[in-house]
């Protein structure tokens, strides 16, 4: 009981940082229909642009309130992650909407080769620590000599997640860019016939999932106190894994799936085998691509002649 | 999906809206409108646009590229600045803009649009005749060449290996080929049937009991001789039967989800390599794999080795050699065989498969049965092209079968041309060589240059992933666009790809 609690938990606040990634995924395939490769190594990119911030902070200007430091670290990410991503849009995949199918796919995976060995050639192949940030806990239960803790981080963590998303939820219902957006996803062309700026509309759906992902790498970088050239891949596809269970396409769908996953990954490793955690998340991709395509909240897709 | 001419007539409001657009299929045709500008608005431009370019180059190179988190010892980070290099990236960008924005990409310049095949393209045509041929007689002659032109058998050990490499990635590429290609199922877990057939290998003939089986019915050492020759057609089988079982779940499964399930698989099977140690001695690899024989014949100095019976010096480049006609064999046979498919009702409801899914079901084709039999049999090409591997290595571990080795093989098959078996060679031959080549380049190293610490097999990565952008941005349907038909009506005319939709396998 004790354990289950406290993995439930850990999982909770793993699976926030799997949806905020999954949102991005989501939006670009509901918009433009692309599974948008790199969007694990923008994750990535981000909780670097998030480090240095942090050490800019501490070393440089001598900040010492975390809560400051988190604030400033998490705007400076999600600003200069949006850009990133932008650019991204416009270099490699703009030129090639309207083109087949799998180029932008594979200008996608090209550009994730791209941003994760640029960041090991700009940074350094090696793993990238800072000391722990928020290190206190608090004893949720006590029994057996068993504690139930729940860290301050991890309650950040889904504050900061939670209120993000109603944020989002707004954005997406109530403000015309949402509009824009939701319209764009139904049919692009008659929202460019009633004056929508579709070009403008996809680049910030980049933006804003990118954004978006930049929060979930200031939060990995809090958690884990640890980052690497590398990290980017298996939590993207472990997020896309989250955004095609919820069902691809719907933004309930994306975070609901990035909890299930990240419980799911956290009780596997509790009861099951740690070494196989990753085959537990890949295989639930499989499986739910190949028995329930639309996902938990996905609309089916209709095949059309 | 055709654009809506409304969105791109808008005016853009930034600067730099004018990359390259030219022959986009499926991008309206319109040329821009011409403008008849005078010569100072066009310079004003083209400056606003290179400064503005800059500053955003600038700015996204600053966090990572201005600042580095550097170890000092065993304490906390650091920070290093490089301002100077941001500034000098910026200043490069900004400067090309420039010159592009007066020259190349100046606004009413007339934008050709081609509907048949490019220029590039009728070129490659007029030559394809005669570039099978070709590409094969080099290949036999390539060793020999080596040897020539390096001067002995040693010093051309490097140029011979470098073949072996890039043969190994274009029989790779044309196995994949089969599946991508002609099927039209874009398959992200490749590797995974390389992996198949290196393990089989690598288990099977490193197998004491199998071993002990051998020496007891065909004599000692015969297991260690002839293991590559009787393993290669078991790797191909089982790595074709691993087709067959990952293939039957995703049969459901249309473009990107079918690539999605593929690259799990890929993962999983990686996964399982490292984890489950009993069987496959998890990360750290198996080794001493017994190396390849002429036949039963080893390469060793002694009375019984290859040299000794045909009479010549001993040399550990005879294996070297015989190594790289194995897989040029193993290459052609792929090439063979998958030439002769195409002619056989099964290549044709591949290619069928690739053009439209839901006409080649109405007309009676068992879509099942279709998609099966190109998984297996490229999976067979990648299970041979593994025990080579295997058996050229001699030592196996799963960090060979990284997402990264089916992403560069999906990069050859791509950027070849789907379809196109000499489209596909090329793309191997450049990108395998290409960055192979990047390891040489130490006059860079040079002080005035990069200074001595510059590693350039660092950016080797790096380049091949911009290159793929850039590949793709240049040339979507890869550099042979256009396919010849198997089949025609009284005359055989060349289709140019953009003039197929493809990929909804």
């Amino acid at each position: 009981m004790e354990v289950f609690l406290q993995q439930l938990i850990n999982g909770l606040t793993l699976g926030s940082i799997y949806g905020l990634i999954a949102i991005g995924y989501t939006m670009v395939f509901g918009i433009i229909g692309m599974v948008n490769f790199a969007h694990g190594d923008v994750f990535m990119v981000s909780a670097f642009i998030g480090l240095i911030c942090v050490l800019l902070l501490t070393t440089v200007i001598g900040m010492s309130s975390i809560f400051l430091i988190l604030a400033i670290t998490l705007v400076v990410a999600m600003v200069f992650t949006g850009l990133v991503s932008w650019a991204i849009e416009r270099v490699a995949y703009r030129p090639l909407r309207g083109s087949f199918r799998l180029a932008p796919m594979i200008s996608a995976i090209g550009m994730s080769i791209l941003l994760s060995n640029f960041v090991q050639v700009a940074q350094g192949p090696r793993n990238k620590p800072l000391p722990p940030m928020v290190p206190d806990v608090f004893v949720v239960m006590e029994r057996n000599g068993y504690e139930v803790t729940l860290a301050y981080k991890q309650i950040i963590i889904m504050v900061v997640t939670a209120t993000l998303l109603a944020g989002f939820w707004w954005l997406v219902q109530k403000t015309s860019l949402g509009r824009a957006q939701r319209a764009c996803e139904q049919d692009r062309k008659m929202a460019a016939l009633l004056g929508v700026n579709v070009d403008r509309t996809i680049s910030l759906t980049f933006v804003i999932g990118a954004a978006l992902a930049a929060v979930a790498g200031v939060m990995y970088l809090m958690y884990y106190g640890v980052v690497n050239f590398a990290d980017g891949f298996v939590p993207g596809v472990k997020a896309f894994t989250a955004a095609v269970l919820g069902g691809i396409g719907s933004l309930p769908g994306a975070v609901l799936g990035g909890l299930l996953i990240g419980l799911i990954e956290t009780l596997w490793s509790a009861y099951f085998s740690i070494e196989y955690k990753d085959v537990a998340a890949f295989s639930i991709l499989v499986v739910t691509l190949i028995f329930l395509p639309q996902g938990l909240l996905g609309r089916p897709e209709v095949e059309k002649v | 999906m055709v654009q809506p001419p409304v969105a791109d007539l808008k005016p853009e409001a930034l600067p730099n809206s004018d990359l390259p657009a030219t022959g986009l299929p499926g991008a309206p045709s319109l040329p821009p409108p011409v403008q008849h500008q005078g010569a100072s608005s066009v310079i004003r431009g083209a400056f606003t646009d290179a400064i503005v370019s800059g500053l955003l180059t600038g700015l996204l190179l600053l966090p990572l590229v201005g600042f580095r988190a550097t170890e000092s010892g065993s304490g906390p980070l650091g920070l290093t600045y490089r301002f100077g290099l941001v500034a000098v990236f910026a200043g490069i960008v900004a400067v090309l803009r420039l010159v592009l924005n007066l020259t190349v990409w100046r606004r009413g310049r007339e934008v050709k649009v081609g509907e048949g095949p490019s220029a590039f393209a009728t070129l490659a045509l007029k030559a394809a005749p005669a570039l099978r041929p070709a590409f094969f007689s080099f290949a036999i002659a390539y060793p020999f060449l080596a040897i020539l032109l390096s001067g002995g058998l040693s010093p051309s050990r490097y140029w011979v290996d470098l073949g072996i490499y890039v043969l190994t990635y274009v029989m790779l590429g044309w196995g994949l080929n089969i599946v991508v290609g002609l099927a039209g199922l874009l398959d992200l877990g490749y590797v995974a049937f390389y992996a198949v057939g290196a393990y089989t290998f690598a288990l099977l003939s490193t197998s004491v009991p199998v071993n002990d089986f051998f020496a007891g019915h065909l004599g000692e050492g015969f297991w260690t001789a002839w293991s590559f020759w009787l393993c290669l057609p078991v790797s191909g089988l089982l790595a074709a039967f691993w087709g067959v079982i990952l293939g039957f779940p995703v049969l459901r499964l249309r473009g990107d989800y079918l690539a999605i399930v593929t690259l799990a698989f890929g993962e999983i099977i990686r996964l399982v390599l490292i984890n489950w140690v009993s069987l496959t001695n998890g990360g750290a690899g198996i080794s001493s794999i017994p190396p390849i024989s002429f036949f039963g014949v080893p390469f060793n100095a002694t009375d019984e080795g290859f040299a000794a019976k045909y009479g010549l010096d001993f040399d550990s480049m005879h294996r070297i050699i015989f190594l790289y006609f194995v897989i040029l064999a193993l290459a052609a046979l792929t090439a063979l065989v998958t030439i002769r498919l195409r002619q056989m009702p099964v290549g044709r409801a591949w290619e069928a498969l690739r053009e439209d899914e839901i006409a080649c079901r109405s007309l009676g084709i068992n879509t099942t049965l279709t998609k099966l039999t190109a998984f297996a049999t490229g999976a067979m090409f990648g299970g041979f092209a593994g025990a080579f591997f295997a058996v050229r290595v001699r030592f196996v571990s799963p960090e060979s079968f990284t997402f990264m080795e089916s992403a560069v093989i999906l990069a050859i098959v791509v950027l070849g041309g789907m379809g196109s078996q000499m489209g596909v060679a090329g793309a191997a031959i450049l990108l395998i060589g290409g960055m192979e080549m990047l390891r040489n380049l130490s006059f860079l190293k040079a002080d005035f240059l990069f200074g001595p610490d510059f590693d350039p097999s660092l950016y080797r990565m790096l380049i091949f992933g911009f290159a793929m952008v850039a590949v793709m941005v240049w040339r979507p349907r890869g550099i042979v666009s256009s396919r010849l038909p198997t089949i025609f009506l009284k005359e055989r005319k060349a289709v140019s790809a953009t003039l197929v939709k493809e990929g909804h396998g």
